[in-house]
């Protein structure tokens, strides 16, 4: 597969994710996160998605899929079902994010999140200089036609995590291309947070 | 078994079949039923399609609905009926003929070449009628069971059906989780809810109201024409939805004006009375007796649907339709909570479709493209082509 295409965020979770390990991918769409994941390191996963389509595609991958509301599926889990449940850009589609976290991090041993920056330079520079709802490449949609119902900073979810009493475990902050190191919250496009319950 | 000739009813039918019957549970060796009763000797019809293979790992059981028969795919030979699964059962379809060895098993209590209230009752000679004893779904499954022994299979790799063969597959898996490596349930339920109990009941009793029922002993005389019909009647409106009624229908008359009496003026009113009145020539009224109550006794839930204390491995892929109300999906998200609970392998779809009920007879592609993939993927595993190393 030609890494080119593949999203940088995708990349960082494939090689967060231990081999042979208990993965739930909440809103996994097509399942283009979960089946490297399955076929290369033997993960056990489960995803969960809303949309026929993507569902469909990820049988065709021979992922095994449940068709619901990613606020509605988590509560039947046992404590720790899964080392790793992933939120990965749904998050920010989410109505009671801190309910979903908390669920997550109750059945998951780990909790990934990642999510796009609001706080990113060229959002703000469109909102300061052309008072304008910013469009970027991470968050693409206009403003009155966007699945996206929470926008958020990395420093808004560092003081969520601080707030909540999650720990964080490791962060990585993803330009479009690369690895952001300088003053992430202005930088990044994206960040990808490793969480677990404070012991 | 046999295909006798490659004569085909469509590009990819399996062409003329057999109906097969295995006759076991003889005198002393009779089969102990739920209610405490025993059943003895049992025949149970079955066809198979395609080829088993020299392991014997690519078996499937298709289990069939209330009225359904084991006449699944292709057709008999010098009569138009085409199986009931058609379109899903055959090369390169759904359930491939070409890589799959397809049984489908009709169940104890029926009318359609196994043995039910209408057979002969070996100890009077004369049709069992009411001294048939009760029956239910797990016992259908055992009788089943005996069949896949016959058939020199210790592994199925999938069990299937929809309704009443939804049931089926998930008794299959409560009774025989180690025989069973995938399960399809389609349209169906843990247990019957009191809705459901509420519309057999009325099913039944429009048959016994019949007179011409005669306490079920009304072989000589024929069937109770009457009630039978309506019966069937209620069948078909649970199993449309308002929205597909109002497509097929609409308020069409069968004429062009009113005829101010009591006769068919609607087309949906004609359409009643041509399934009743069909059903009656094909279905023993009795039988829909008794499998309507082995519906009603069906029930799965409170731990009995996954008893035992390992993870079973059969892997599940549960479909359900927005538009059914009869099964309606949450009662297939209730059989995802259960496998949820205990980490099973599973895979659900709550498919797009306004045909109610009957969706899972008419429904093709989508369903077509999630059994076809679930079954390669429980088959061959995934083809494992290398390292992707990011």
């Amino acid at each position: 597969m030609d890494t080119e295409n593949i999203h940088l965020d995708h990349q960082t979770i494939y090689s967060i994710v231990e081999p042979g390990s208990r993965v739930l991918d909440l809103g996994c769409g097509e399942g283009d996160l979960l089946y490297p994941l399955v076929r290369d390191k033997q993960v056990r996963a489960q995803g969960i998605e809303l949309n026929d389509k993507a569902i469909q595609e990820c049988v065709k991958k021979g992922l095994s899929v449940f068709q619901d509301d990613i606020e509605n599926s988590l509560r039947e889990y046992p404590d720790d079902s899964f080392d790793y449940v992933i939120l990965n850009q749904s998050m920010q589609e989410v109505k009671k994010v801190d309910c979903v976290i908390g669920e997550a991090l109750r059945i998951g041993t780990k909790v990934i999140v990642g999510f796009p920056n609001f706080a990113y330079f060229k959002s703000r520079f469109m909102l300061f200089f052309q008072g304008r709802s910013p469009v970027t490449e991470s968050l693409p949609y206009l403003w009155y036609d966007t699945p996206n119902v929470r926008f958020l900073s990395i420093t808004d979810f560092k003081d969520f995590c601080a707030e909540k009493k999650i720990r964080i475990v490791e962060v990585h902050y993803l330009g479009e291309k690369t690895i952001v190191r300088f003053l992430p919250n202005l930088f990044a496009l994206n960040a990808v947070f490793v969480v677990t319950k404070k012991k | 078994m046999k295909k006798t000739k490659t004569e085909k009813v469509n590009n990819n039918s399996i062409g003329v079949v057999e109906t097969q019957y295995y006759t076991f549970a003889e005198s002393g060796k009779e089969l102990n039923l739920k209610s405490g009763e025993k059943l003895g000797p049992i025949t149970l019809a079955y066809e198979t399609y395609g080829t088993l293979n020299k392991d014997k790992s690519n078996a499937i059981l298709i289990l069939h609905a209330l009225s359904g028969d084991a006449h699944a795919a292709g057709i008999h030979a010098g009569e138009a009926d085409i199986g009931w699964w058609e379109e899903f059962i055959g090369p390169e379809k759904a359930f491939d003929t070409n890589r799959y060895f397809v049984i489908c098993s009709n169940v104890i209590g029926g009318c359609k070449g196994s043995t039910g209230p209408s057979s002969i009752h070996p100890a009077t000679g004369k049709p069992y009628a009411l001294d048939f004893p009760f029956i239910t779904v797990a016992d259908m499954v055992e009788a089943q069971r005996h069949l896949i022994d016959h058939l020199g299979i210790d592994k199925l790799l999938c069990v299937a059906g929809g309704s009443m063969g939804g049931m089926q597959v998930l008794q299959w898996a409560a009774s025989y989780p180690e025989r069973v490596r995938s399960a399809i349930p389609i349209a169906t339920a843990l247990k019957h809810s009191p809705q459901q109990i509420a519309f057999n009941e009325v099913i039944r009793q429009s048959i016994m109201a019949d007179p011409a029922w005669r306490e079920g002993r009304y072989y000589e005389y024929g069937q109770p024409e009457k009630g039978l019909s309506v019966a069937r009647m209620i069948g078909h409106i649970t199993f449309m939805s308002e929205h597909s009624m109002e497509e097929k229908f609409s308020r069409r008359l069968k004429s062009d004006h009113f005829s101010f009496g009591f006769d068919a003026d609607f087309e949906v009113e004609g359409y009643l009375r041509y399934r009743g009145a069909n059903f009656v020539k094909r279905f023993d009224a009795n039988s829909y007796l008794y499998i309507t109550k082995a519906i009603d006794y069906f029930d799965l839930s409170g731990g009995k649907f996954l008893p035992h204390g390992r993870i079973p491995d059969t892997r599940f892929l549960i479909i359900s339709f927005k538009s059914d109300w009869l099964y309606p999906p949450h009662q297939s998200q209730d059989i995802v909570r259960t496998l949820k609970r205990r980490h099973v392998d599973t895979t659900y779809c709550e498919l797009t479709s306004t045909y109610g009920h009957d969706a899972f007879l008419i429904e093709v592609e989508e369903q077509t493209t999630l059994i076809k993939h679930f079954l390669d993927k429980t088959f061959n595993g995934y083809l494992v082509a290398g390292n992707y190393g990011y």
